[in-house]
């Protein structure tokens, strides 16, 4: 970065729309967002407001119908498929709202997949995703395989995996969606030290006002279109 | 670690793989065991020389030569030597016990035949006495003979009950020999013949005829044949190899059927493999969409999947081969009369591993295609 101040995260003039059929459904409409560096954003809004789409657009999951979006000096709008690919591996950690993980593998395992993309040794590997499992303070459980973890316990074992290559932006969609309130408490504060401590910049969809309110900053999606949260609605959703 | 995954993910339904694995490993064994039963079939047509040829009468092998031919052969180009015989048909003991049985000139026939290994003084008695027989290694342990028993045979085409002291047992050069047959002198019948029904005396089967080299074969049957043109009895000269096919050639509608649901049982395989590759995958989506996300390309997505195909149509398959074995072993002790040789061939295993692979590769194919078209956003929508 050259500028300290200057945003990671630099949307403008995006649009997306899905087809189903011949019916063309517009999701977002010009949509211009700054996010900057060790930012913790929360994106709310009602249902089918394009709150995913939008997330999965600045993750690189998906392809823009127009505009650009700029994540540090790379323009993922203008990548192919594989170059997306190899960003993502390296950029970007993925939280989702149900975990996510593989069955078969254990939690060290899990933590340790994306490192196989990495040049790490074995070794290393290992040595990385215990350390990742560690800050999340589940060193052990290592060996248990996701079915004999509480859903906080996943949820937390799925944070390791997305620091455990040190992306610089967090996406998460609904993380707390399907915990209850101590474990979904316990995941947002691993979050917020994310974003403090470590200075990841942090971008969370949720529906939960109380895990808005854990974020810096909020931004409120309605039918695609992007506006700063207005305090009337906020309270409203209270 | 992808190892692992691939071996995890391919026993993660475990009743569902360990019943592809079996069905696969059946597939196998019913492909090898028909090949087997083919090649079988042809066992005498590889094993025979394309040195030597056939000679009999032009209108059918039942009906016989006269003896004075043989001289004729002899000075025709490219004859090295003649031998002649005739098919005994005589059965030991019961008619169920079925085994060739030649009445030969001795001393032409063995020397035409350096495939059949039999020990010099074995070999010298049997020329010595005229009431004497050699049997092949895996005749002789049938019916327990040993050197020097007297065998009796019960003649179908030469009625009465014939007594032959066993002077030898010949073992095969090589795997291909056939040893289950049985040679006697054929002067002893003849000279019976004589005695009893001259008018069947000093007439010959076949002639095998020994040629200088492959090359002359066709030259010389043609010249055989010619000499005895417009005779008595005009005789039809083929290599040994086609005259083993003209019995064969009967069957081979047969064989080709055979063959052809040995193919059949393995497309039936692939299809079967290849739901349950599309099945588990299927229920998976959401994790490979998961590998993805995390950044995974095709590649590895595409070996996570060709790893358990390959796992699971590999592991029935080198179950089917070993089974092969023991199996081909039972079927040959149950018919084995009718096949001399019925051995599991090398090509039989290559072909076998090689169906494994290709039903493994090609199972692979529809889900690793489904895995990879299918965009991030829509995978991981299955899940949430
Ligand atoms: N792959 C797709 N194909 C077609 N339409 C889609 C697709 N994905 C999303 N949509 C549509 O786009 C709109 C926005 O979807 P999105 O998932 O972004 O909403 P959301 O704000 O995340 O909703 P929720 O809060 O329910 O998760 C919806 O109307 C949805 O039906
Ligand atoms: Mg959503």
């Amino acid at each position: 970065m050259n500028k300290k101040n200057s945003s990671l995260v630099q949307i403008r003039n995006l649009y997306k729309s899905y087809r189903r059929g011949n019916q063309i459904i517009p999701v977002l409409d010009n949509i211009g967002l700054d996010i900057k560096e060790a930012e913790f954003l929360a994106l709310m809004g009602p249902s089918g407001s394009g709150k995913s789409t939008l997330l999965n657009l600045i993750a690189g999951l998906d392809q823009v119908d127009r505009g650009t979006i700029k994540i540090g000096r790379v323009e993922i709008t203008s990548l192919s498929e594989t170059e997306l690919a190899e960003w993502r591996a390296s950029n970007v950690g993925f939280i989702f709202q149900f975990y996510n993980l593989i069955p078969v593998l254990t939690a060290l395992e899990n933590v340790e997949l994306p490192l196989l993309l990495t040049g790490l040794s074995r070794k290393e590997r290992r040595r990385h995703a215990a350390l990742a499992l560690e800050l999340v303070s589940l060193q052990d459980r290592m060996d248990h395989h996701p079915r004999q973890l509480s859903g906080g316990q996943q949820q937390r074992v799925a944070i390791a995996r997305a620091v455990v290559t040190d992306p610089t932006i967090l996406v998460a969609d609904e993380p707390t969606g399907d915990l209850d309130r101590t474990s979904a408490e316990e995941v947002l504060q691993l979050m917020e030290r994310l974003s403090v401590d470590l200075g990841k910049t942090v971008i969370m969809v949720t529906h939960d006002p109380r895990a808005a309110k854990k974020a810096r900053t909020m931004r409120y999606l309605d039918k695609g279109v992007l506006t700063d949260a207005p305090e009337i609605s906020f309270t409203e959703f209270l | 670690m992808l190892l692992k995954l691939v071996l995890r993910n391919s026993f993660r339904h475990r009743l569902r793989s360990l019943l592809t694995v079996a069905g696969m490993g059946v597939a196998v064994l019913a492909f090898a065991l028909l090949r087997t039963v083919v090649s079988a079939w042809y066992a005498g047509v590889e094993a025979s020389s394309a040195n030597r040829l056939v000679t009999r009468n032009s209108i059918s092998l039942v009906f016989p030569l006269p003896l004075s031919y043989r001289d004729k052969i002899r000075q025709i180009d490219g004859v090295k030597k003649v031998s002649y015989g005739n098919w005994f048909g005589g059965y030991y003991i019961d008619r169920k016990n079925f085994f060739a049985n030649f009445a030969v000139e001795p001393e032409s026939y063995l020397s035409l035949y350096p495939e059949y290994l039999l020990p010099d003084s074995q070999r010298t008695a049997f020329y010595r006495d005229r009431k004497s027989c050699v049997a092949g290694r895996k005749l002789a342990r049938r019916f327990g003979w040993k050197i020097g028993d007297t065998i009796t045979l019960t003649g179908t085409i030469f009625p009465g009950n014939w007594d032959f002291v066993l002077r030898g047992i010949y073992r095969g050069r090589d795997d291909t020999i056939d040893e289950n047959q049985f040679f006697l002198h054929w002067d002893y019948i003849n000279e019976t013949l004589k005695k009893t029904v001259p008018r069947r005396a000093d007439q010959v089967g076949f002639y095998v005829v020994g040629i200088a080299a492959p090359e002359l074969a066709a030259k010389t049957a043609e010249a055989i044949d010619r000499a005895f043109k417009n005779s008595r009895a005009e005789t039809l000269t083929e290599t040994e190899k086609a005259f083993q096919l003209s019995f064969v050639s009967m069957s081979e509608a047969i064989l080709t059927a055979i063959r052809l649901v040995s193919f059949v049982v393995i497309v039936i395989i692939l299809v079967v493999v290849a739901n349950t590759m599309v099945m588990s995958v299927r229920e998976r989506a959401g994790e490979y969409a998961v590998f993805k996300t995390l950044g995974f390309g095709s590649f590895y997505l595409a070996a996570l999947i060709l790893g358990e195909s390959l796992l699971i149509a590999g592991l029935g398959g080198a179950a089917g081969i070993v089974l092969t074995f023991p199996a081909a072993k039972a079927f040959a002790a149950a018919v084995g009369n009718w096949f001399p040789v019925f051995k599991v061939e090398a090509l039989t295993v290559y072909l076998a591993v090689a169906a494994a692979l290709v039903v493994g590769i090609v199972a692979a194919v529809v889900p690793i295609w489904r895995v990879v078209s299918v965009r991030v956003v829509e995978g991981l929508g299955r899940i949430e």
